[in-house]
């Protein structure tokens, strides 16, 4: 194609973008077909991607084609090994994408859609594709290195520790926010607990199958999974129907905790083969699938957006979460534009598979413009439902009580018209006995999936079916997270024990293994059932505390590549790093601070222990506590998500100390002190 | 265009193994072969379990996003 017919090509598209994103942004008062917030959204992705993320990777990295890759010059044939790069960005795309950007979307819906939409978007080209590209470069360019390891060759052992503590918290509230979701989701729904309970024998029997009776064949076995899961999922409905079976399995969130705590623990200690193994790769196919069928089914649907494109609660008020836009929304949508947990993902096995270093904007910036996508589409899903069906499911019993009657009333006193018989009528067509306060973003996304599929297949027969295939999806790929990351977590709790007392580092030592899984364990179950049992409901203030640290986490990975950018004597550049680190530190820190100090009872951690140890004091009980247990229970959870947060603005803090001085040293040695590997490797 | 197709199909499968942590088998037969060839080669069953355990071993392998 000639020079001047791509160029008519990208002015058409950007014109298409322009349109879209005009009309997503100034249209009021009238609904705007979904359509045109995904056309927006594939616009900006593909002028970023040619202008922005191919300027990275060429111009700011200086990736050069003929150097070779680890992939390339250590070519084990196992781990290394050189990939095409759409292969490539499959394996890359199915790594980072998970929850996270199909809840915090959900949450952030309640400001309407178009603040999130913004922020997924800008944030994306601007941050989190820019983390993701980068960080894959630099540890491509160290053999495939972790962020903590390049932290610590890169800013000094000191700043590597620091940043090795930092991830360890971040897994554990990760973890405990994952279940917490799930919890949510399957409690008091004997449907979704059935099934996400039927899929551990599943699991076992595909392990056993992979292992012994047909060794190594992935597809005869994960065919023979996703027949029994759908038939898993199709007898659900019989079993909630049945009131004796139905009674079987109907947990309150307690007992739930319990049983996903005690779960974590056996599945990170079993043989990976067995159970591990088998759930991920179910849950990896069925995850790209169900996204797959989403994207298609909002194409074929062409839902309109019932949410409006900004409610009063942009300004702070909100039922779902509280405290103002910026810097919340901020942190609220973490995983969609921004998420810090990439760049372990982009310092882990992509790195060591590059055929050709031009690639790292392909699958660094490509992959997570994907995910971006992904969040877009979950703002859809939960902006194509009724806005007062939506409140209901996300606001906690709290605000608008536990009867359907008073909940409408509440909800259309806001201005989002609802009546109690459209709350029975939608729990009743998704086969729930209720919707209301179903926090955390997954039953709500559900709903606006099934809401979805059933336009496509089935109608509203069909509707509890894809209501049920949506819980599915997700909580078993969360329950594969969380299996996952305890084991995860267990080797970096051994190796930070090991640091101290070395024997403790033996993996295969079943007595370390036992004992650094039940430390992980703890720990995440331990915020976990805090989170199950908070009156306010546990989202609340668990969700903010985990957008902080992984937008920290972002924050820490950003501030590295612009320290490795000034090492490389690439600092006329260091801004495409150093500008959203900077906005990322700034929010995170902004956040936490009011999260610690503010005053405001909504908002501050401390504020809100303050409240309840006085009125304890006087021997009051405030709502929504009904008891001095309760009461008790806010001020320790308060306490303790405080603490947190001082955590890990403390973190923050000292890697920007750290950073800086970094800089100012390499600023002072005027040649390119970098720490990079090349040339051949000694045979092995 | 056949070959086009057989093209597209091997690569998805491909892909849809290296998602769940499984490389390419011929790619590792041949790089044996050609670099290593007085030393044994892994038989599928081997190399399937060696790659499975190193998807959940020690290092960052094991972490899914959020």
């Amino acid at each position: 194609m000639s020079d001047s017919v791509k160029r008519l090509g990208w002015a058409a598209v950007a014109l298409l973008g322009a349109i879209a994103l005009g009309i997503v942004a100034l249209k009021r008062g009238e609904s705007i077909n979904a359509l045109w917030l995904v056309m927006a959204a594939v616009c900006c992705y593909m002028l970023a991607y040619r202008y922005y993320g191919l300027f990275i990777a060429n111009k700011v990295l200086g990736a050069d084609p003929s150097r070779p890759t680890p992939a390339v010059r250590r070519n084990d044939g196992l781990d290394y090994v050189p990939t095409n790069k759409y292969v490539l960005f499959g394996h890359h795309f199915a790594a980072i994408a998970g929850a996270g950007p199909l809840v915090g979307p959900v949450l952030a819906a309640q400001m309407g859609y178009l603040p999130g939409t913004l922020w997924i978007i800008g944030g994306v080209v601007f941050a989190g594709a820019v983390q993701d590209s980068m960080v894959l470069f630099c540890s491509m360019r160290r053999d495939g290195r972790s962020l903590g390891d390049m932290i610590r060759s890169e800013m000094g052992p000191v700043a590597g520790s620091i940043a090795s503590l930092g991830i360890l918290l971040i897994m554990i509230i990760i973890l405990a926010i994952l279940a917490l979701v799930v919890v949510k989701a399957l409690a008091g729904s004997p449907w979704g607990t059935f099934t996400v309970f039927a899929t551990i024998p599943i699991a076992i029997l595909m392990g056993i199958y992979s292992r012994f009776i047909r060794p190594g064949r992935i597809a005869e076995m994960s065919v023979i999974g996703f027949i029994l899961l759908m038939s898993a999922l199709v007898y659900g409905r019989n079993v909630a129907e049945d009131p004796t079976l139905a009674a079987l399995f109907t947990f309150k969130g307690e007992q739930l905790a319990l049983i996903i705590i005690g779960y974590g623990f056996v599945a990170s200690v079993l043989p990976v083969w067995l159970l591990l193994a088998p759930r991920d790769y179910l849950s990896t196919f069925l995850k790209i699938g169900a996204i797959v069928a989403l994207a298609i089914g909002i194409a074929i649907v062409m839902p309109p957006l019932k949410m409006p494109a900004i409610t009063q609660f942009i300004d702070g008020t909100g039922p779902v979460f509280k405290g103002s836009w910026a810097p919340f929304l901020f942190i609220t949508i973490a995983c969609g534009s921004v998420s810090g947990f990439h760049a372990l993902i982009s310092s882990g096995t992509t790195p060591k598979m590059i055929e050709n270093e031009r690639q790292v904007a392909f699958i660094g910036y490509g992959g997570m413009l994907m995910e971006s996508f992904v969040a877009a589409m979950a703002m859809v899903a939960a902006s194509v439902i009724e806005p007062g069906v939506y409140f209901a499911m996300n606001s906690p019993g709290a605000v608008i009580g536990a009867d359907v009657a008073q909940a409408a009333a509440k909800i259309s006193s806001w201005g989002f018209l609802i009546t109690p018989e459209m709350l029975i009528e939608t729990a009743k067509d998704v086969g729930e006995t209720t919707i209301l306060s179903r926090v955390g973003g997954a039953p709500t996304l559900a709903v606006g999936m099934a809401h979805i599929f059933s336009n496509v297949i089935g109608g509203k027969a069909m509707m509890g079916f894809w209501y049920h295939f949506a819980i599915l999806f997700e909580a078993l790929f969360i329950l594969t997270a969380v299996d996952a990351g305890t084991r995860a977590c267990r080797f970096m709790v051994q190796d930070m024990i090991g640091a101290v007392y070395a024997p403790f580092r033996a993996t295969r030592n079943w007595t370390n293994n036992l004992i650094a899984t039940g430390i992980s364990v703890a720990m995440w179950g331990y915020i976990l059932y805090a989170g199950v049992i908070d009156p306010f409901g546990g989202i609340n203030s668990l969700w903010p505390l985990f957008g902080i640290s992984n937008q920290m986490l972002a924050g820490m990975a950003l501030v590295m590549v612009t320290v490795i950018l000034f090492k490389m004597k690439r600092s006329q550049w260091a801004w495409v790093s150093g500008a959203p680190a900077a906005f990322l530190l700034v929010c995170t820190t902004w956040a936490g601070l009011l999260k610690i100090f503010s005053s405001d009872p909504a908002i501050g951690f401390f504020a809100l222990a303050n409240k309840y140890s006085a009125a304890m004091a006087e021997n009051k009980l405030l709502a929504p506590a009904k008891t001095a247990d309760q009461m008790a229970q806010v001020v320790h959870n308060n306490m303790l998500d405080g603490v947190l947060a001082c955590l890990f603005v403390l973190v923050v803090v000292s890697m920007v100390v750290y950073g800086v001085a970094s800089i100012l040293k390499a600023r002072r040695i005027d040649k390119p002190t970098a720490i990079e590997v090349s040339g051949p490797v000694a045979a092995e | 265009m056949l070959d086009d197709l057989k093209m597209i199909k091997d690569r998805l499968v491909q892909m849809s193994r290296l998602m769940v942590g499984i490389p390419d088998y011929d790619a590792y037969v041949a790089h044996r072969l050609v670099n290593h060839p007085d030393q044994p080669v892994m038989s599928y069953e081997e190399f399937f379990r060696n790659r499975q355990d190193a998807r959940y071993g020690v290092g960052t392998g094991t972490i899914r996003c959020c």
